[in-house]
């Protein structure tokens, strides 16, 4: 009998096991997709919110403030882009104002270092691109950014090297309590395990369902947004609207490539997998975008993309074992990234106190990679007379070598479709989206994989970039 | 590792092979061109329809066919040329770093021809709403996949734009036995070559449906349908003229844009091209440095951007002897019926003839195209039609201007 199965490899799911793997147990995590992060976790803002946002006293608050100090060392350990860049909550009247000192108020009830600044040039000071007509706005510094797909994809690698299972692919279609744990059946295989840990992301409901739990529903929230290419210099802060109703509203932040993003829009849907873009809520976006800054250079939109939130009513995190040995972690929408460090560790201890666990003396916390950009060019030029791979750029819009692409196809962590190189690399991220990289992308996974061509996915099951030889 | 040369080509596609053997027919002895692919010819080598070389062979050639015999002419010169070699940045000093498998190499030239080609608009470029599944495709990709690596990436396409590739495209799918189930087009009139248009749609009766979009994508892993609109004539999408059309591969040929990253992360000015803006001898704001081909403008022809390649090879040649101290830069302007001109600029101290290339913004007929140099006529054309697929050349002899111009305009009118 397994110790632990987590369903679902988001940011979350991935976190748990990395904390769990400190641990003397066996963790198997099933994800439905053929990557990590393929939900939610790949298709946000990318920002680790600094709280100043979530209701006092909620667990959104504690965990968002909790979660953003450990943002530092974490990042450090996976060797993950994370930048503390501060954000910036823009007034423009004497109305904004007032919700400002509001929010200034809960910002220190949270415990988010904050103040308001007044004035454009006192504003422009932290960031040039604000409009003229910004009145005041609350300056919060521990707002950061951080990749979110190597988030997840490192999280994961670390745990599978302390020795977590994770099995692509498998979507988990009953679970049924047996004598002293749950079996947990999918089209592949059927599982007995101590200790479930439901963190399904948008499908989290379901899965409780399968246990008989109904009182949740998710309410699929869809964002979409804009990513401009890394034209120049533009914003170096994150830009807040107010908050509304709607949620934080749209923002302009830089990413921790130096690209920009623009969004997100936020409308309630049905579907869980539909993240299809619409020109008219583009042009919102745009349009909300816009009053943020004083020039939105949308000619350098290189993509498009959405993310579905997964709300549930209430608004808050449930987190919690809700029958002895089954967990369930529902509605963790926003500040779900940014709260994710904390919610690791938490359900970990969780089901640590469950199963009397003790922590390994051998555990390794880091990550380590060869990363080109990184790299000074007398260690560059070392490295490519050790391994010419290194010297071949393959990415010519990230300039990515075939160096750092074997090299993600060596590890722990399976790197098995097209979309999944481009988060752990950044190849095909740029201007020319794969045009110039993405045949030789879809080769060496195919032999790494042992793969023939046409068995490779572009991203998600059944998406086959070639389908047949030609004549 | 430093190395120093006279000329750095960065580029082995039509123009980068034009400026090298342009560069040896001027004297040039030390030349060093780069390449980040494994072979020469640059996008030419998946292009196996013919239809290359009539101007510069007098024959007609395929792509691959084409590139060999450029590179076969190179392989008998001194040029030194270095594959999988990338460029990573280039400085106003004209320093480059370049990464190979051979090492990182600092290579100082005295001048840099850059002849880097140009990349395709994407679907994400051009916001196509709906999803992002696989089976969306730039039709320069699905062409690499289907001429280089032997694979069909769909067998029921749709192509969206009626640019040369996609239409050259619909050809090719169609004799790979996939079913090409139309080619929309946003204008009223077709982007591509007139020849391309014939013998790829109407020959194989492919419909090409004018002033029409893609209103959305539909399929969350995998292509499943479009939806066909058609467009009012400012482009706006008529609600209610929806098609629903289920296909599994939907390409994309809706611009090119040329390649100017690193010329302009070198402080490079942009003209309205999109390319670098350059003189009459093809040099860009930073002195020495050249640019040619796709990377400047794009080409409706590969011998074109040959021959464009021979011209900045033999004006870098021509810059060895030093700088142009100082460069006189009289602005070249267009009326609105023309869509951009090549050059932006004329320097008086380059001794060559001034080739002026531009493309009509809409389909004109019966028009005259004037060259005005400070309120002068110093030429005129008459055409009897013109499109904006067809990249328009003239030549204004070197004696026809005179020194200290201060404005020169093109202007291209309806003849009354």
């Amino acid at each position: 009998m397994q110790d632990v199965i987590i369903i679902g490899a988001g940011v979350i799911g991935t976190l748990i096991a990395r904390n769990l793997s400190a641990y003397q147990t066996d963790v198997l995590v099933l994800e439905k997709n053929l990557d990590v992060g393929d939900g939610a976790s790949g298709a946000n803002s990318a920002i680790v919110h600094s709280g100043y946002d979530p209701i006092p006293g909620t667990k959104k608050a504690e965990y968002n403030v909790r979660g953003n100090a450990m943002f530092d060392q974490l990042s450090r350990e996976l060797g993950v882009p994370f930048r503390r860049i501060g954000s910036l909550t823009l007034a423009f009247d004497e109305e904004g104002e007032q919700k400002l000192s509001e929010l200034l108020n809960r910002a220190k009830q949270n415990g988010v270092p904050a103040e308001i600044l007044f004035g454009y040039d006192a504003i422009k000071e932290k960031e040039p691109h604000v409009p003229k007509e910004v009145k005041a706005a609350l300056y919060c510094p521990t707002a950061g950014i951080v990749d979110p797909f190597l988030l997840t994809a490192r999280a994961m690698e670390n745990a599978l090297d302390n020795g977590a299972k994770l099995h692509l692919g498998e979507a988990v279609t009953a679970i049924k309590p047996i004598d002293g744990g749950y079996e947990v059946q999918t089209p592949k295989a059927t599982y007995q395990t101590r200790y479930v840990i439901n963190a399904a992301g948008a499908y989290a409901d379901e899965i409780a369902k399968m246990m008989g739990l109904d009182k949740w529903k998710i309410i699929p929230k869809k964002g979409q947004y804009f990513v401009l290419d890394h034209f120049g210099p533009f914003v170096k802060t994150v830009l807040f609207p107010l908050p509304s109703q709607k949620g934080k509203g749209m923002l302009v932040t830089p990413t921790t490539a130096g690209n920009y993003l623009v969004g997100p829009s936020s409308s309630i849907e049905e579907s869980k997998d539909d993240v299809s873009t619409d020109s008219l809520t583009l042009a919102q976006v745009k349009e909300g975008g816009a009053k943020l800054v004083d020039q939105l250079p949308l000619k350098e939109a290189i993509r498009v993309y959405a993310g579905l939130r997964s709300s549930i009513e209430g608004g808050d995190f449930v987190i919690e074992e809700s029958k002895p040995g089954f967990l369930n972690l529902i509605g963790i929408d926003s500040p779900g990234l940014a709260s994710s460090p904390y919610i690791g560790k938490l359900v970990a201890e969780m089901a640590e106190s469950r199963l009397h666990l003790t922590k390994k003396k051998n555990w390794n916390p880091f990550v380590s990679r060869i990363k080109l950009a990184n790299l000074s060019l007398e260690e560059r030029a070392k490295l490519i007379k050790e391994n010419p791979d290194y010297g071949e750029i393959i990415c010519t819009c990230e300039k990515i070598s075939l160096g750092e692409i074997r090299q993600e196809l060596r590890t722990s962590l399976p790197c098995l479709t097209i979309k999944a190189m481009k988060k752990r690399t950044r190849c095909g991220f740029g201007k020319c989206q794969g045009g110039f990289c993405q045949a030789r992308i879809l080769e060496e996974i195919a032999r790494a994989n042992g793969k023939k061509l046409e068995e490779i996915n572009y991203g998600f099951p059944d998406s086959f970039q070639l389908k047949e030889a030609s004549k | 590792m430093k190395k120093t040369v006279d000329i750095l080509i960065i580029g082995g596609g039509a123009a980068g092979l034009g400026a090298a053997l342009g560069a040896v027919e001027a004297g040039a002895k030390e030349i060093l061109l780069v390449d980040r692919k494994n072979r020469l010819g640059g996008i030419l080598t998946q292009c196996v329809h013919s239809g290359f070389g009539l101007k510069v062979f007098g024959e007609e050639l395929t792509g691959p066919e084409f590139a060999s015999r450029l590179a076969r002419k190179l392989a008998e010169t001194p040029v030194e040329v270095w594959l999988n070699a990338f460029v990573l940045s280039i400085s106003p000093a004209k320093e480059a770093l370049i990464s190979s498998r051979d090492g990182l190499y600092q290579v100082s030239a005295k001048t840099i021809i850059y002849a880097t080609g140009c990349l395709e608009r994407t679907p994400g470029m051009i916001q196509l709403p709906g999803t992002r599944p696989s089976g969306v495709l730039t039709a320069g990709l699905a062409q690499l996949y289907l001429n280089e690596y032997g694979y069909l990436p769909g067998k029921k396409a749709f192509i969206l734009g009626s640019g040369d590739i996609g239409l050259i495209m619909a050809r090719r799918l169609s004799l790979e036995g996939a079913k090409v189930l139309g080619v929309a087009e946003i204008m009223p009139y077709s982007n591509g070559l007139v020849r391309n248009k014939v013998q790829c749609l109407d020959d194989f009766g492919i419909p090409l449906y004018l002033s029409h979009t893609v209103s959305r994508v539909y399929g969350n892993h995998h292509l499943e349908a479009i939806d066909l609109v058609k467009v009012d004539e400012e482009g706006k999408i008529i609600q209610g003229t929806e098609e629903h059309i289920e296909c599994d591969l939907l390409l994309l040929s809706v611009g090119l844009l040329p390649n100017v990253g690193i010329l302009k992360n070198a402080g490079a000015r942009i003209g309205e091209s999109k390319g670098a803006a350059v003189d009459g001898s093809l040099m860009t704001s930073l002195p020495g440095v050249f640019s040619a081909g796709n990377s400047l403008h794009v080409h409706d022809l590969a011998d074109e951007a040959y021959l464009e390649g021979i011209e900045a090879g033999k004006a870098a040649v021509n810059c060895l002897k030093g700088v142009p101290e100082h460069r006189t830069m009289t602005p070249l302007s267009h009326n609105e019926n023309i869509g951009y001109l090549v050059p932006s600029y004329y320097d008086e101290s380059y001794l060559g003839d001034l080739l002026i290339k531009f493309r009509c913004r809409r389909p004109k007929e019966k028009c005259v195209i004037m060259v005005i140099a400070d309120g002068e006529i110093i030429k005129t054309i008459n055409k009897i039609s013109m499109l904006p697929s067809e990249m328009e050349i003239i030549r204004i002899p070197k004696k026809l201007l005179k020194n200290n111009l201060k404005t020169i305009e093109v202007i291209l009118e309806d003849r009354l």
